[in-house]
């Protein structure tokens, strides 16, 4: 594969990026937004629409965020005030959402809007082969590497990131330490939501030009599963992200080389993710990393104890 | 330091859980606080850990009142607790473990905490890599990351909650070491348990709880016997009120042995007959809820034989023991003898609809509703166990039994009752055995087991060390029995 191909890969992945490592803090702090398809759909439309009128991608990327923040606080509230299961609210979330984005998007549909542009960054993107693969994208897709090393360092060095896997791991004994549980989730969901937001309006500003029905080709599910592959590990789920658009550009260049298999290429990245988890989840391999360096945490990837579950003081 | 309990009371609802409780713990004392299950301990000390609020009564250290709404404020005070299982992140470091949670004011220095775990351990001989996942640790490492870490925050009075019930003996040997250091520089130490030779061997005094109300505080050492007349209550002389004629041996306990998670049992060998009345005494965990459950085919044993009516049933599957008249009523009514959510129509459905292929509603709604009558259960045909109290849930679940029973074995059978249902439940159970059941219980209550049983088994430590008719014994007796002292 050429650097330019690389260069697609990158920046298909972008939107990925953003929705898994959002969906990853949200679930790190016990709760779980399933509405990622609809909030990504909606964002996308949102953006897209806010973009067209004021002529302003970034009052658009704002927008995006925004209404999928909201929609991630319906689902904190329904489940930490309502009680209600976070299951449930996402799908049902999930389905309003989508027909929501079909029903207020009409009048965008294939429209010529304005998109991010490109942006060369000097020295780094004079660097052989890499340069051109990393550094010939645009602001969006700059920011999400920013994302992926700040959210690592985040979650796994400051005191808030501690905090954050605290409450998603033991709500109780996070409590009994003082840290105000309801209120940290409350927080972190609609953070995840908004980066959620920021993933669908990538697609429309960026990856995939304009508004039509169902366009985020389903990436919101892809995402939710991602994050899985990704162990809850902002670092782990961004490579997902890589690995998942180098499978699927893979797939659509052997379909003209082994049309017989055009319909079974596009599946093949979700079996062999699969796989790759059965493999870093033998006991074996993960004997081999019960020690508290990055590379354990990398590896171990365990979903936070209390996930979907919600808590109340005694 | 000493910390001063003052007419501290809690009430759940319509039960008392602490009852004007007031308890003086002096610097570098180490009490204990016993009782039995539901005596009040964990309330008492969940108040003074902040994580519940006391209705009325105070908290002082050293003079100042304390005011704990929140175990942050309990621990800024200088109160931590160990609870019975460690509240660590299991996924963290032991670091991580320090840090998580940490207040404001203390600095996020993964080096100075190294640093302090290190000299924590050193001091008081504990074994803690800073960089061990908290997961690969046992529970007694646990403990101590736990105590380690509440020495850090700067913990003066330590709480340690039943912190025995999962720890090998090396453990607690450990333990016991390490709380008999913490209390020697100064620490007043509470210490929660139900088993009298912990008390015995760690406590300077111990302060008996009983049904929400402090009973007395003793020094420490004092006889066994005390302890038990303080914990299962005085016995007021009643005539007994069972008169059974004794039939035959029915069921045959042949050196039975058993483990699960409810306990173990060990070479136990014993026989029933009919229409018999059987207390089982003990301290909680001796082996009376795994007999029990054994007895009523829900644990088969490994070993021995269990004999009824000639035939050994050990290795029959449960379903035979229900088919043939057996039945059990646990301890834990709500969670385990009842369908949280499910309607008493709906109870009364699945136990009398079996077999069938479909449900006569009307049947069932009828049914609940004569039984409902016949029983006097407060509620109606779509109330929920989680609706009903303690004393309608024991009525519900009596109510549901099969008509012809062989044998009945029962845990608590009037435990958080109020005196009206427990006697309208001793008053059907005769009834019972009148009619040829084998009834099997355990209780804590020693005037229970007296007025009751025809016959008196003993648990300890998974045997039974006595077996005694009775009406030829006393409270005494049996209470030595309890703490393991044979007659």
């Amino acid at each position: 594969m050429n650097p330019e191909t690389l260069a697609i890969v990158v920046s298909y992945a972008t939107p990925l990026v953003f929705a898994v490592i959002g969906e990853t803090i949200t679930e790190k702090s016990g709760v779980v937004n399933l509405s990622l398809d609809g909030s990504m759909l909606l964002s996308a439309m949102t953006a897209f629409a806010v973009s067209f009128t004021t002529g302003n991608f970034v009052l658009g990327l704002i927008a995006g965020g925004l209404i999928s923040s909201n929609l991630a606080l319906i689902v904190a509230f329904s489940s930490i005030r309502l009680r209600l299961n976070q299951i449930a609210v996402g799908i049902v979330l999930t389905l309003l959402a989508t027909k929501l984005s079909a029903f207020l998007g009409q009048d965008f549909v294939r429209k010529p809007g304005p998109s991010v542009k490109d942006l060369h960054i000097p020295i780094l993107g004079d660097i052989p082969v890499i340069g051109p693969i990393l550094f010939e994208q645009n602001l969006l897709v700059y920011s999400s590497y920013i994302l992926i090393g700040v959210s690592y360092w985040f979650i796994f060095y400051t005191r808030h990131g501690l905090n954050l896997q605290s409450i998603g791991e033991r709500p109780e004994a996070a409590y009994a330490r003082g840290i105000d549980v309801n209120k940290l989730r409350y927080f972190y969901t609609a953070l995840g939501g908004f980066l959620v937001g920021l993933g669908g309006a990538a697609f429309s500003l960026d990856v995939k030009l304009g508004w039509s029905d169902g366009h985020i080709i389903n990436f919101g599910w892809i995402a939710l599963a991602i994050v899985i592959f990704g162990g809850w590990h902002p670092v782990r789920a961004a490579l997902g992200c890589y690995l998942f658009a180098v499978l699927q550009l893979f797939a659509l260049k052997l379909q003209p080389v082994l049309p017989q298999l055009s319909q079974v290429l596009p599946i093949i990245p979700f079996p062999l993710m699969i796989m790759t988890l059965l493999f870093i989840n033998h006991r074996k391999i993960q004997h081999l990393v019960l020690k508290n360096n990055g590379f354990g945490r990398f590896i171990s990837g365990r979903a936070p104890s209390s996930l979907g579950e919600s808590f109340q003081r005694l | 330091m000493s910390l001063k309990l003052l007419n501290i009371t809690k009430r759940f609802g319509t039960i008392l859980a602490n009852h004007n409780i007031s308890v003086e713990i002096g610097e570098g004392e180490i009490h204990g606080l016993l009782g039995e299950n539901g005596a009040g301990k964990s309330t008492l000390v969940n108040i003074i850990s902040g994580s519940l609020v006391t209705d009325s009564g105070t908290v002082e250290l050293d003079g100042n009142y304390l005011d704990l709404s929140s175990p942050t404020d309990a621990i800024e005070s200088g109160i931590g607790i160990l609870h019975q299982e460690p509240l660590v992140f299991l996924p963290f470091s032991i670091i991580d473990n320090f840090l998580a949670g940490l207040p404001k004011s203390r600095d996020f220095d993964r080096t100075a905490v190294r640093d302090a775990i290190g000299e924590i351990s050193q001091e008081y001989g504990f074994d803690l890599d800073p960089d061990a996942i908290a997961s690969t640790l046992t529970i007694g490492e646990r403990q101590q990351l736990e105590i380690a870490r509440l020495l850090w925050m700067g913990a003066r009075v330590l709480i340690l909650d039943e912190p025995t019930t999962a720890i090998s003996e090396d453990q607690r040997e450990n333990l016991f070491a390490t709380i008999k250091r913490l209390a020697a520089s100064g620490m007043s130490v509470i210490f929660v348990s139900h088993k009298l030779e912990e008390i015995q061997s760690i406590c300077n005094r111990v302060t008996v709880l009983r049904k929400g109300e402090l009973v007395d505080t003793l020094t420490v050492p004092c006889p066994a016997s005390d302890l038990i007349d303080l914990m299962f209550g005085g016995y007021k002389q009643s005539t007994p009120q069972s008169q059974t004629v004794l039939g035959e041996n029915v069921l045959v306990l042949d050196a039975i042995s058993a483990k699960d998670e409810n306990g173990t049992i060990d070479d136990v060998s014993c026989r029933f007959s009919e229409g018999e009345i059987i207390g089982l005494a003990g301290l909680e965990g001796a082996g009376q809820r795994i007999l029990l459950r054994s007895i009523s085919g829900l644990t088969n044993p490994f070993s021995g034989t269990l004999i009824f009516e000639g035939a050994d049933i050990s290795h029959y599957p449960y379903s035979w023991y229900i088919e043939n008249g057996f039945h059990y009523l646990p301890a834990d009514r709500e969670g385990e003898g009842l369908i949280q959510g499910l309607t008493i129509t709906e109870h009364f459905a699945l136990a009398e609809s079996q077999g069938a292929k479909t449900i006569d509603w009307g049947k069932s709604t009828q049914l609940a509703q004569d039984k409902i009558h016949e029983y006097s259960i407060r509620g109606t045909v779509n109330s929920k166990p989680e609706d009903l109290s303690g004393g309608n849930q024991q009525r519900l679940l009596l109510a549901l039994m099969p008509a012809n029973l062989s044998v009945l074995s029962m845990e608590h059978p009037t435990r958080g009752l109020d005196i009206e249902s427990a006697e309208w439940v001793w008053n059907e159970l005769l009834e019972r055995s009148k009619g040829g059941t084998t009834i099997i219980f355990s209780s804590s209550d020693l005037e229970e087991l007296i007025s009751f049983s025809d016959r008196i088994l003993v648990c300890f430590a998974g045997g039974i060390i006595g077996d005694i008719s009775a009406k030829a014994t006393t409270p005494h007796d049996i209470g030595s029995l309890i703490g393991g002292i044979e007659i």
